[in-house]
């Protein structure tokens, strides 16, 4: 039996190995507006399959969308057709629950034993976890410098805090994304005008300018029947954002827990207990949370990046378009953005640097991205002649133009301190101070319950410290 | 002659063994290697952390020391209570339908339609079910629609969100399940029961309660006892249900949180000590169960097969003498 | 007269019993058959009653779906379950006719060593069997999931009971005069008799692995190779399928209605089944 597997195993390898090697044509990019674009692909000696691993379609859509090689996909999605012959597998796993990492750190261990055709090419990484892959010792990454980019210099025009974001401890770069997400409040217009008499965002911003006026101004909704915000979750990356260390400190085996969480684990159940909260919705992600992004809905607000309004808003509202308006947010935030890296041992270099390239240093592209759909990407000078257009023509804003909004964020965002436990952290803390916010247990519980969750995730977590 | 047929059994009993062998190869492969492998690194510091591995080291028994600290006892006791919520409606609702299929004096219309019916859910597979319930018992799902529109309720209810909803969930699903299951096997014991003992119980007089407690229940006492001992395996084995319900938190407050569940956390982390560690309990514990169920129900019988074959026979001595 | 009137009564209250109960049964796959016809808008707005018109979208949706390949993975489970039901009756009936006809030295110990395993969790070796196939190169391979199934101390349970109490050894004697092999004697002459066993725990077995989700979730990687529960499990993690509801349903339907026809047509024999555990139990 085993023999047989080897053998077919063998049989395998070798027609891999047969039949790599793409057509000849590659050559020079199409649409190169920039300089930063269009190295020119020679895919002469590489595999014939780019496998991405990814968590849902945006990045898929995206490439569709930009990438000049792109000829066809397959109608399930799974794979897209290159002009030059090669194709991109597209490995989607879900986010949540650590399911998509845990497949893509099964896969990056299996990467020097895997057949040319089966290793990670290219993956995808989230903010909460940008860290893990970034490390310089495990080395799952590659430094763009490898791959023949000039960090400097091609990715000039990108925001600072996306490079460093991007850059392991010595400050190597080895990632880099398409998207700036600078949060905004997005509202519904119907709902502000029957609780405040005005859907002006400027005067919507003043009456959501800090925590304690939005208070104010969550109290006016509640009376005239409306909830402020979905639930607690939505909250969370406001305070989230600024905590001044990180989770869990490099070489450190101890979480600590910002003061900043606990800001919003009481303000969180103030608010939940005040009813400013839609009673119904327990988190995010889930059905009840996408229904109260309904027109039947008593919601009057989301805490939103650009992808948000168009990838999660969009699919759930069904009233008027131009029903929503952006306003800046009583805090300055900034939640996800998805990083692509190229992983170490990949077969298709040049694809790999072409890609990054043209999805996320092209200025022509990355302008075409937001003019379709809303998304803020990753290019200053871009983003900042879009701010400046007086209207804006978006299926959920209408008329307004939310980079007015989105920029000014944008420059002035300062990541938090990372660390590469971020992701589970920041959603087991939320699930355990979930049952808390429902009454189900007390303060001290939820904390207890917090440790438990966090040391079974992380084996490795000895120690949780509170802040006083 | 008698040469002859010892070297008969001697070439036959070769046959046995052959005949056994697969069973016991995929038996030592699959089962005994992987156990004793998961013992060993029961006793080691072995886990992934991140992309890197550590371990494996040597720790003796530091982590069945840690687990009896944590929180294992309480994940036995939500287990043991989610089971029992399922365990006794579904003995109760069976013992009463096999009571009544196999009264003719009901005149039960469309039997066959109910058995097929109440057997249904059992084919389901429980991560589907568990889903379906999720979807149609969330807040904004199709049960609290409907109970609005008819008037019970004017709030929707939040039924994952509290301690008695989750676990009415699931032992309403385990008991939908397993019900229709219980109930044919039931009743196929009850059609054991010879008619003789029913038309004797009713020239004594017996009544339908009567009947039910004197003579039917100690009649089905074996296959009674395969039923707990089944539904106890099942129990201790239970994961999908509550795994998928509550995305495998076991919220609220972990209340919900089964043994396998605390067990599939650990190999999610890949944290093959604990888990290790926590599979030799759950062996133990498993073992024990087992053998109180054995000597509570028959000694030296541990699938009840000779009380019913015992009882078998007395009911034809019976028989014969009545004849 | 009296009793008659009690009787009737009586017959009354079992009636109602019985129909709540079968309503218990039928209710959710009725919303699941009613909701998978509608579309995601639809379903946002509340249950319906009725069916609704967006049956053949959500199937088209469900089968374009390269993320959640959900026919492919129907096919994969036809492809696990089958060759499950298969070999494990087969060498189930084996090893219970093996302990059964012959007499041999461990013959005893042989058959309590198999009772004792009958209450071992799965999960309990789950651990250490995910290493070892890692070991064997089986990794993210179906054949893990079918080849354990050859040692099912359940079904080889059954069949021992079965041949029991249906198979008298002068058969085997009279075949063996008759100058049959014994691997023929088994084929030929005892695999036939114990037909109505095989096929009740084929059944079992298939609906068994059919629904098997612990261990193909630890086993299977691949989005290729994945079988229906896991790929319902998949479903209940991914933030992003709850943007289309209709599909959610249409999934879980599709999942579970090939069960329930092959249930429909085979649900004679299947009570008759479960009937024959119970008396042999």
């Amino acid at each position: 039996m085993k023999k047989k597997v080897i053998s077919m195993l063998l049989v395998a390898t070798t027609a891999a190995t047969m039949f790599a090697g793409c057509g000849k044509e590659a050559g020079t990019t199409g649409a190169n507006g920039t300089e930063s674009a269009g190295a020119a692909v020679d895919a002469g000696d590489e595999g014939k399959i780019i496998n991405i691993y990814c968590w849902n379609d945006e990045f898929r859509t995206r490439v569709e969308a930009v990438y000049d090689k792109v000829e066809s996909t397959s109608d399930d999605g799974t794979i897209t057709y290159l002009t030059d012959g090669c194709e991109i597998h597209w490995i989607v796993n879900p986010n949540q629950d650590g399911v998509y990492q845990d497949k893509l750190d099964q896969a990056l261990l299996n990467q020097a034993d895997a057949a040319a055709d089966d290793k990670v090419d290219i993956f995808l990484s989230e903010t909460d976890y940008v860290f893990k892959y970034t490390d310089k010792d495990a080395d799952v990454a590659m430094p763009l410098a490898d791959l023949g980019i000039d960090v400097d210099k091609d990715l000039a025009d990108q925001y600072d805090f996306t490079k460093t974001t991007a850059s392991d401890s010595d400050g190597v770069q080895r990632g880099s994304t398409w998207q700036a997400c600078p949060g905004v409040l997005a509202y519904r217009r119907d709902i502000a005008i029957d609780a405040f008499g005005t859907d002006d965002p400027v005067e919507i911003e003043a009456k959501f300018k800090d925590w304690a006026t939005a208070k104010e101004s969550a109290e006016e909704l509640k009376a005239a029947g409306y909830y402020t915000f979905a639930s607690y979750a939505d909250t969370f990356r406001l305070y989230g954002n600024s905590i001044s260390q990180s989770w869990v400190e490099a070489g450190s085996t101890t979480v600590t827990v910002d003061q900043q969480i606990m800001n919003w684990i009481n303000d969180s159940k103030e608010w939940k207990d005040a009813g400013y909260f839609d009673p119904t919705v327990k988190g995010q992600w889930n059905d009840d949370w996408n229904k109260a992004m309904g027109s039947e809905s008593k919601v009057f607000a989301f805490l939103f990046p650009a992808w948000g309004i168009d990838f999660t808003m969009k699919p759930n509202w069904d009233g008027e378009n131009g029903a929503w308006a952006v306003t800046n947010p009583p805090l300055e935030y900034n939640w996800g953005g998805s990083y692509v890296h190229a992983a170490t041992g990949t077969d298709n270099i040049a694809h790999a640097k072409d890609i990054i390239l043209q999805l996320t240093a092209n200025e022509d592209n990355l302008k075409k991205i937001s003019e379709t759909t809303s998304d803020f990407t990753n290019d200053k000078s871009a983003m900042a002649e879009l701010a400046q257009r007086d209207t804006f023509e978006s299926d959920m804003l209408g008329t307004q133009n939310p980079f007015a909004y989105f920029a000014p964020v944008a420059e002035g965002i300062k990541i938090a301190p990372l660390s590469a436990y971020d992701q589970g952290c920041v959603e087991l803390i939320q699930n355990s101070f979930s049952d808390y916010f429902q009454g189900e247990v007390d303060f001290d519980k939820a904390k207890a319950n917090f440790e438990t969750a966090i040391m079974e995730r992380y084996p490795d977590i000895t120690e949780v410290v509170w802040p006083e | 002659m008698v040469m002859k047929k010892k070297r008969k059994n001697i070439s036959y009993a070769k046959w046995g063994y052959i005949f056994i062998l697969p069973f016991f190869v995929s038996f030592f492969i699959f089962s005994c290697i992987p156990l004793v492998d998961t013992i060993k690194y029961s006793f080691f510091e072995y886990y992934r952390s991140g992309i890197k591995e550590v371990g494996p080291n040597f720790i003796g028994l530091t982590n069945y020391i840690e687990l009896i600290k944590s929180d294992m006892v309480l994940y036995g006791a939500n287990t043991l209570i989610l089971w029992i919520i399922g365990f006794v409606p579904q003995i109760v609702i069976a013992l009463v339908l096999a009571a009544w299929f196999t009264d003719a004096r009901l005149k039960i219309k469309g039997l066959q339609f109910f058995k097929v019916v109440i057997y249904l859910p059992n084919l389901i597979m429980a991560s589907a079910f568990a889903l379906l319930f999720f979807t149609m018992f969330s807040t904004g799902g199709p049960i609290n629609s409907i109970l609005l529109s008819l008037g019970v309720i004017d709030k929707a209810i939040d039924f994952t969100g509290s301690v008695f909803g989750v676990r009415s969930l699931i032992g309403f699903m385990n008991f939908l399940m397993w019900f229709g299951n219980t109930t044919i096997m039931l009743m196929a014991a009850v059609m054991g029961i010879s008619v003789e003992v029913f038309e004797a119980s009713d020239i004594d007089g017996c009544n339908r309660i009567q009947r039910f407690f004197y003579v039917t229940l100690p009649q089905i006492r074996p296959i009674l006892a395969y039923t707990l001992i089944t539904s106890i395996i099942g129990g201790l084995q239970m994961f999908d249900v509550p795994q998928i319900l509550t995305n495998g938190k076991g919220s609220p407050d972990r209340t919900s949180m089964t043994l396998i569940m605390f067990l599939n956390n650990h190999l999610k982390s890949k944290n093959y000590g604990m888990g290790g560690a926590l599979s030799v309990y759950l062996f133990i514990i498993s073992g024990i169960l087992c053998a109180i169920v054995y000597k509570m129900t028959n000694d030296d019988d541990p699938d009840g097969s000779k009380a019913a074959a015992k009882a078998r026979k007395k009911e034809q001595r019976k028989n014969r003498r009545a004849k | 007269m009296k009793s008659k009137t009690k009787n009737r009564l009586m017959s009354i209250f079992v009636h109602l019993v019985l129909i709540l109960l079968a309503f218990m049964c039928l209710f959710f796959f009725y919303v699941l058959v009613v909701n998978c016809t509608h579309s995601h808008a639809d379903l946002q707005k509340g249950f319906s009653f009725l069916p609704g018109k967006d049956f053949l979208t959500n199937l088209d949706s469900v089968a374009n779906d390269g993320t959640f390949p959900m026919f492919r993975g129907i096919l994969n489970s036809l492809v696990v379950s089958g060759s499950c039901a298969a070999i494990c009756t087969y060498f189930s009936a084996l090893t219970a006719y093996g302990l059964y006809a012959y007499d041999f030295k461990i013959k005893k110990v042989a058959f309590t060593f198999i009772m004792a395993i009958l209450v071992m969790p799965t999960q309990v070796t789950a651990m250490g069997f995910l290493r070892l196939i890692t070991k064997m190169g089986l990794y993210d391979s179906l054949l893990p999931l079918i080849l354990p199934s050859i040692a099912s101390p359940a079904v080889f349970y059954f069949m021992y009971s079965y041949l029991e109490s249906s198979l008298p050894l002068s058969l085997v004697e009279a075949a063996r005069i008759d100058g049959s092999g014994e691997f023929f004697t088994f084929n030929r002459i005892v695999l036939p008799i114990m037909k109505p066993a095989i096929a009740v725990q084929a059944i079992f077995t298939f609906v068994g692995s059919w629904n098997n989700y612990f261990v193909p979730a630890l086993v299977i990687q691949s989005k290729n190779k994945m079988t229906v529960p896991i790929l319902i499990a998949a479903l209940r993690g991914a933030d992003y399928m709850t943007f289309d509801m209709g599909k959610i349903y249409m999934m879980i339907a599709v999942a579970i209605v090939p069960i329930i026809i092959v249930y429909l047509l085979l649900s004679k024999y299947i009570i008759a089944g479960v009937t024959l555990g119970g008396v042999k139990g």
